[in-house]
């Protein structure tokens, strides 16, 4: 392969990871907001946030792709920059899957640790904050870095769109070379490398925020009996 | 927003079409993951640890990188080593492929659940290694699994439609195929993306339900 090729290569990475960090932000800012509607007290609010959850984990992500790109301009009149319309559609559909991460941790949450906060007389708003969620966020941390190589592999998917990401600047690579084998296990290994470095950080994210809980790090031998929730593999559990 | 109904009855035969590709990509894919996905689980328990860390490797890699690289791998790479299967075939054997290193969690978790009591009493009666796997260890752990495996079936289903990138008719294709002939896209991605709920759901309370009756 030739340097020209490699540059192509090289701004394919930094597209996907643009792509992958505002995605993941959208999709960390849904997943927060939506379960904690989940355990709202007013049932219409539990209702309307489950119906966005069981809408967007229903659909598939290339599908709330194409109708971002196709539909929405034609239906609203909204033409989206192709990077904005990604990180809509990825952020959209994968934050619904980490709601259900979030609605699970909250949910597991030992009950008397919200009856403190309510013998305390927090408000809700406060109980959440400095009760619930310290102790919710360090367990979410696991199942949300699976999320995260889900949300990385999902990126793969705005190639199709055109955009010129990891995947479409192989595409291209085997266009110009004629070669298909090599540039695609460049590619393969590349997205496996950042998939690496993902899961290797969220470790040491999940170490650190445990350290000031008192909990033991790592998987108790009980949950290592479960299988790995992937989020986006479990299409009814938790 | 404009919803014109005409547009839905022209899809609908095409629909139908895409249903059947995709249902028939679903079938043949969950049979080959569930078949490779117990093989790697069964592999990554012999003894010997030249067969365990590269079977631990492949399937790590396959499952951390994206299935749609993986389907243009296999797509234009396998024509150049002389295997010319159709788009088909090669999109149902690499959807296949990468869900059988997610089901071979499950079927590892299945199989560590297993007392150990059962292991102890498969030694004492001195059953030989193939009948404690086949009559004691695989029936009790593969009846917890049921519902994790269908898990995966419901997230297979929404990746179907990535096989329409290797020109294979499924919903998403012929829905494309429709939009670009006619320059109608609000109908025929929506139809799909409703049809896709209407799958999923029913299909993820059906595994709620087998959850609730098989795993105690």
């Amino acid at each position: 392969m030739t340097s020209g090729l490699w540059e192509l290569v090289l701004h394919g990475i930094w597209v996907t990871i643009q792509l992958l960090v505002l995605s993941g932000l959208l999709a960390t800012a849904v997943a927060f907001g939506i379960g904690i509607a989940r355990t709202h007290r007013l049932w219409i609010v539990r209702f309307l946030a489950g119906l966005y959850t069981e809408i967007f984990r229903g659909t598939s992500a290339l599908i709330m792709i194409f109708w971002v790109f196709f539909v929405l301009p034609i239906a609203f009149g909204w033409q989206l920059v192709p990077l904005w319309a990604g990180t809509l559609a990825l952020g959209l559909t994968y934050g619904a899957y980490g709601a259900e991460i979030v609605r699970g941790a909250l949910n597991s949450v030992d009950p008397a640790q919200r009856e403190g906060g309510i013998a305390l007389s927090f408000t809700p708003w406060q109980r959440m904050r400095l009760v619930l969620l310290p102790q919710a966020v360090p367990e979410m941390i696991p199942p949300f870095s699976n999320l995260l190589v889900e949300l990385l592999k999902g990126t793969a998917l705005v190639s199709i769109m055109g955009m010129g990401d990891l995947a479409f600047s192989a595409n291209l690579v085997r266009l110009a070379l004629q070669q298909s084998a090599e540039i695609y296990t460049y590619v393969l290994l590349i997205y496996f490398v950042i998939a690496f470095v993902l899961t290797r950080g969220m470790r040491g994210l999940e170490r650190k925020l445990k350290a000031g809980l008192g909990k033991p790090v790592g998987r108790t031998p009980e949950q290592e009996l479960r299988p790995e929730p992937t989020g986006v593999g479990a299409g009814g559990t938790s | 927003m404009t919803w014109d109904w005409g547009v839905v009855a022209d899809f609908m035969p095409k629909f139908w079409d895409g249903l059947l590709v995709t249902l028939q990509i679903l079938a043949l894919g969950s049979l080959i993951s569930f078949a490779l996905g117990l093989v790697w689980a069964l592999l990554m328990r012999t003894p010997t640890r030249f067969v365990r860390w590269p079977v631990g490797v492949v399937t790590e890699f396959i499952r951390n990188t994206p299935l749609l690289v993986q389907l243009f791998f296999f797509f234009y790479v396998l024509p150049e080593w002389g295997l010319t299967w159709s788009a088909l075939t090669t999109g149902i054997c690499a959807i296949g492929l990468h869900y059988s290193t997610y089901t071979m969690q499950v079927y590892r978790a299945g199989i560590e659940a297993v007392p150990v009591g059962q292991w102890e009493a498969a030694t004492a009666l001195n059953l030989p290694l193939r009948h404690t796997w086949t009559a004691v260890i695989l029936p009790q752990a593969i009846r917890r699994v049921v519902p994790a495996l269908g898990n995966y079936v419901i997230s297979m289903l929404k990746d179907t439609p990535i096989l329409m990138t290797i020109t294979v008719l499924e919903m998403l294709g012929q829905a494309r195929l429709f939009s670009q002939q006619n320059f109608q896209f609000t109908e025929p991605l929506t139809v799909i993306g409703v049809a896709f709920i209407v799958i999923a759901y029913p299909a993820s309370l059906l595994v709620r339900a087998l959850e609730r009756r098989l795993v105690r």
